[in-house]
């Protein structure tokens, strides 16, 4: 178990060191519309819950470009804002940042905690590995990449039980493996995800648990359809661990579902997408708050 | 859990495999009549001709190219990849753009002009992905430059 303090990623400074080393390069946008994917919440290029294989901003071979987000969602009871950057090398290496932080309102007070507030931080690098999600439109072969997410957790005053007796570590890594594919006559987008994670609620509640502490395999699964060069409609699921079920506070105190969100993608130009979506979160903290999360997302990216 | 992920699992097969079958499905001219025949790739190829050469991108590589040769080639070329009764006698892809320096960039380039000309001339979204699916593989001869 670590304790070590939350040290608060300088952000606004990373978030101007990619901006100025992005616009020292040229205006390199030479991908097509909406091929570098939409930001999702943990900062990585893809859909809105779950990363995709194409690497970040419209840049292509031999380019540098860069993207930057802001998103909020919100249920019945709870509400989550992130807000990161990406940055796209020669459409193979992506770089990316995000902060999230979850409002968790006044649900948690018969514990003693309102206004309870959970934060991270998340760094990302996505390789791709094969492939060319777009182009290759007479082979099955999708654009494979690898990724990683370091993340980093600020619980607030749950921290003391979350980081003793419920056992979870505050900071963990995600591995994961996705491939992307755009069948382009009929205009439909695959992309499946396989991500090994210990991470509870994406890491908002740590990473592991009393319970066990190692590393599960949880699919993701996004599909989208282009209505034009400009719009797009899709679905997407994710499986999470329930590293949490068993635990100090109960079974089931703590259990964890799944998601699941039907999204449309809106880009008018290269400089800008807006994101909006249906989410279904499941319960959380099912001990303090049984109804079942639902709500809306709503996010935009500029890239530039 | 298990529902969910079964039911999940059988959407995705469904359009993979409704996916699949309109990748490839042979020898279909459905793109060819789509687009009007001859006649309307013909219109789209003109109107093509005029903004490659127009656009900052794409007009370096064409700003010597004899339109009276081209268009007619243009055209014959898509009429055929779409299922059209035509055969493209032009040269090859790869030795014809082997000398010109393209990277993924241009090659998008081209296919954002080429969809600014489809939009212009009225063809349908649909079979505007159907031409371009069947033209996308020739990035494989056309980008030379990484």
């Amino acid at each position: 178990m670590k304790r070590s303090p939350y040290r608060p990623m300088p952000l606004a400074l990373i978030c101007a060191g990619l901006l100025a080393c992005s616009l020292t390069a040229r205006a390199d946008r030479g991908k097509l519309l909406l091929t570098g994917g939409t930001s999702s919440i943990d900062g990585a290029a893809g859909g809105g819950l779950t990363p995709w294989a194409v690497t970040g901003s419209y840049a292509t071979d031999g380019e540098t470009g860069g993207t930057a987000f802001v998103t909020g969602a919100k249920t019945q009871h709870y509400s989550l804002a992130a807000y990161g950057a990406a940055v796209g090398f020669k459409d193979r290496v992506e770089v990316s940042i995000a902060r999230q932080d979850f409002d968790a309102k006044n649900n948690l007070a018969p514990l003693g905690l309102s206004n309870l507030r959970l934060k991270q931080d998340i760094v990302g690098v996505k390789v791709r590995v094969t492939g060319d999600a777009v182009l290759d439109s007479d082979t099955l072969t999708p654009q494979v990449a690898i990724g990683l997410q370091h993340k980093k957790t600020d619980a607030g005053a749950l921290g003391p039980t979350l980081f003793g007796p419920l056992g979870a570590d505050d900071s963990g890594t995600d591995l994961y493996v996705s491939a992307t594919k755009l069948f382009l006559a009929p205009g439909i987008l695959v992309n499946g995800t396989l991500r090994a994670t210990k991470a509870n609620q994406n890491g908002l509640l740590g990473f592991g648990g009393a319970q066990g502490d190692g590393y599960k395999l949880q699919p993701e699964v996004s599909v989208a359809k282009l209505l034009s060069k400009h719009l797009a409609i899709g679905a997407e699921y994710r499986a999470k661990p329930d590293n949490l079920h068993q635990s100090v506070l109960g079974a089931g105190a703590l259990k964890e579902d799944d998601w699941f969100d039907l999204f449309v993608a809106w880009a008018p130009t290269k400089d800008i997408s807006i994101t909006a979506a249906y989410v279904a979160l499941g319960k959380i903290a099912p001990a303090v708050q049984p109804r079942r999360q639902t709500g809306a997302y709503l996010s935009a990216q500029i890239a530039f | 859990m298990m529902r969910t992920t079964a039911a999940t699992a059988i959407a995705i097969g469904l359009t993979l495999s409704s996916a699949l079958r309109a990748q490839n499905t042979p020898a279909d001219d459905s793109v060819y009549q789509a687009w009007g025949q001859k006649a309307g790739i013909h219109a789209v190829m003109e109107d093509f001709f005029v903004r490659l050469q127009a656009d900052a991108r794409t007009g370096p590589f064409f700003k010597s190219a004899n339109r009276d040769r081209l268009v007619p080639q243009l055209t014959e070329q898509l009429c055929q990849v779409s299922g059209g009764p035509c055969r493209y006698a032009g040269a090859p892809m790869g030795p014809v753009h082997s000398s010109m320096d393209i990277g993924t960039g241009d090659f998008n380039a081209l296919v954002e002009v080429l969809q600014q000309s489809m939009d212009a001339k009225g063809i349908p979204f649909s079979a505007q992905n159907g031409m371009l699916a069947r033209l996308a593989p020739m990035h494989r001869d056309i980008i030379t430059k990484d």
